[in-house]
């Protein structure tokens, strides 16, 4: 019930946003946020560190890119070709790294997003250190002109609000009650008959696919596709937001991102513009020391125990 | 699947070494359908090493495992879990995170094949909320359906790991230890629970309380180091000098 309310509220500011705060911003924000909703599903509800989750954020946005720049696509397509490829790849990856435990399934998605990275740097249609400028927005539905911030704007926040009911869906469903059972004790869940590393590999495909959505929308609003995307330190920002906000929480990647999002823009434009990263850095430091859980987590925690 | 044969399990050679030290030593077990069959021997005689070899969570080194005539010593552990061999660990097995009616359905979900439906909603298992609760019922957990089982006592998560494993409908339970370290009344509670579980099943445990294997169990096998010792009824196990000797060398 409480949720309900809670969602209702979100939806209403969420329309109502763009006539206050700059349209830009916040579908960067949106973005950001479904990238980290994304990835949560593998670190919050799969228990698996990905640290090469940049491959499909800057994957997706560069084949999209590619797709509506190059291939001339109608935007919706380019943003589903972007996201069927991070899907794609993403199961290469997990294909390799599932078996994996602990810090060695981060080690290989890590080195696995290297790879990729360099990929990207020597091939040529990314444009290399300059990246893919210019990308068109073009229309949404073939009549509505994404140009326009405002219409642009409220395309992002469907595309989000698509993904984020995935993940929630995902979350809370059987195969959901699956993924909690293989986290909490992943022997018992094999001795009960359920090949683990079949509902891993699923979690870390739908992981990467939501990621690459995240990525292709990015690429749209930002008519830009570039290294940064698919930097590992992408990588990281995505584990500090999620962290931030409340691992295995609905809502929290959502609000870390939205936090870190924030201080990088206001930081930027100030005088600590070159102290972003170590303002990061002891945000996250902070965050591990002081809450575990997250700002998310943490207020669900004040909650339960003031009931 | 009614395989009419005596022997429910049979290993042959049954062998474990870790880098040169042996932990099961040419191990021929026979487990007859429908009884109550103890593992016993002193700690690290190798008990928990040969369950992980039977389900799998260890690769044999030698030998081989047949379960109803059929030779499974190169199957996988979840599908051994398929085939009816359901195994409890030596430590408590539950989803802490999880209530205690959802851990159950865990493992009832299997049968409706949507668990990897990740667009259904949670909502289309409710159906099966009432075999949980039957079956949360049968080991006296009925007033913590919905309980976090991360908050139950440690007697409760034993009873709701027997209870998953109810779900499964085994045809074999493998028991490590169900009443380890568990006050007077618990292990009563466990102990009678296991007679009720074990009709028309075939039960292997390893059971450190003698006084529950002395209830329980139709047949004993002795393990010590890694292999064989003696195998009887109680009556004779308990009567072999050897076995007292194996007992008292480690536990005096
Ligand atoms: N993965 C492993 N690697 C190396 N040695 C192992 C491994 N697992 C078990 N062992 C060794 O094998 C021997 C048998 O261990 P096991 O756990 O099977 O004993 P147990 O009979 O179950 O004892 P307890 O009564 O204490 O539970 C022990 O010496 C143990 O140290
Ligand atoms: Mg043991």
């Amino acid at each position: 019930m409480n949720t309900k309310i809670g969602y209702l509220i979100a939806i209403a500011l969420l329309l109502v946003a763009p006539f206050a705060i700059y349209p830009v911003f916040l579908m960067k924000l949106l973005c950001f946020a479904l990238f980290a909703s994304a990835f949560n599903l593998i670190l919050g509800y799969g228990g698996l560190l990905s640290f090469g989750h940049a491959a499909f954020f800057g994957g997706a946005a560069y084949v999209t890119g590619h797709a509506l720049k190059v291939w001339g696509l109608p935007t919706e397509l380019g943003i589903l070709v972007g996201t069927a490829i991070a899907g794609v790849l993403g199961l290469a990856i997990g294909l390799l790294a599932i078996r994996r435990q602990g810090i060695y399934f981060a080690m290989i998605t890590l080195a696995m997003a290297q790879m990729v990275y360099f990929f990207f740097i020597s091939a040529d249609f990314t444009g290399g250190e300059n990246g893919l400028q210019g990308v068109p927005r073009g229309t949404a539905l073939g009549f509505i002109d994404l140009q326009d911030n405002l219409n642009m704007y409220y395309f992002v926040l469907a595309i989000f609000a698509l993904g984020y009911f995935i993940i929630s869906r995902a979350v809370n469903s059987p195969f959901g009650q699956i993924l909690s059972a293989i986290r909490d004790n992943e022997d018992r869940a094999t001795s009960l008959g359920y090949d683990v590393d079949r509902y891993k590999l699923l979690a870390f495909v739908l992981s990467a696919t939501l990621a690459g959505l995240a990525g292709s929308t990015k690429t749209v609003v930002f008519q830009l596709a570039s290294l940064t995307d698919a930097h590992w330190h992408m990588s990281g920002e995505v584990v500090l937001m999620t962290l931030l906000g409340g691992l295995g929480t609905i809502v929290g990647p959502a609000v870390g991102a939205g936090i870190i999002v924030t201080l990088q823009n206001y930081l930027a434009s100030g005088p600590l513009g070159a102290w972003v990263p170590v303002v990061l850095g002891i945000i996250f430091v902070i965050c591990v020391l002081a809450f575990r859980r997250g700002v998310v987590g943490e207020l669900r925690e004040m909650l339960r125990k003031s009931f | 699947m009614t395989n009419t044969g005596q022997y429910i399990l049979e290993t042959d050679g049954l062998t474990k070494e870790f880098k040169g030290f042996t932990a099961v030593d040419n191990v021929d077990l026979r487990v007859q359908r429908h009884q109550i069959h103890a593992l016993i021997g002193p700690n690290g005689a190798g008990k928990t090493t040969v369950f992980n070899l039977l389900t799998k969570f260890l690769i044999p080194t030698r030998g081989s495992i047949k379960y109803n005539g059929e030779d499974i010593t190169h199957i996988k552990s979840a599908e051994i879990a398929r085939k009816g061999v359901i195994r409890s660990f030596q430590i408590s097995a539950v989803f802490p995170h999880m209530t205690a009616r959802e851990n159950v359905r865990v493992a009832l979900q299997r049968k409706l094949g949507t668990s990897f439906h990740f667009w259904r909603s949670v909502k289309s298992l409710s159906g099966l909320n009432d075999r949980a609760d039957e079956l949360l019922t049968m080991v006296g957990l009925e007033r913590f359906s919905d309980s976090q089982v991360a908050d139950m006592s440690y007697g409760r998560k034993r009873a709701l790991e027997i209870a998953t494993t109810l779900a499964m409908e085994p045809e074999l339970m493998l028991l490590d230890e169900p009443t380890q370290g568990m006050g007077r009344e618990d292990v009563e509670l466990v102990t009678e629970l296991i007679r009720k579980v074990s009709a028309n099943r075939t039960i292997l445990m390893v059971e450190h309380n003698l006084s529950v294997v002395s209830r329980l169990c139709d047949t004993i096998t002795v393990l010590q180091r890694g292999a064989v010792l003696t195998e009887g009824n109680y009556q004779e196990v308990s009567a072999d000098p050897r076995v007292k000797e194996a007992y008292m060398g480690k536990a005096a």
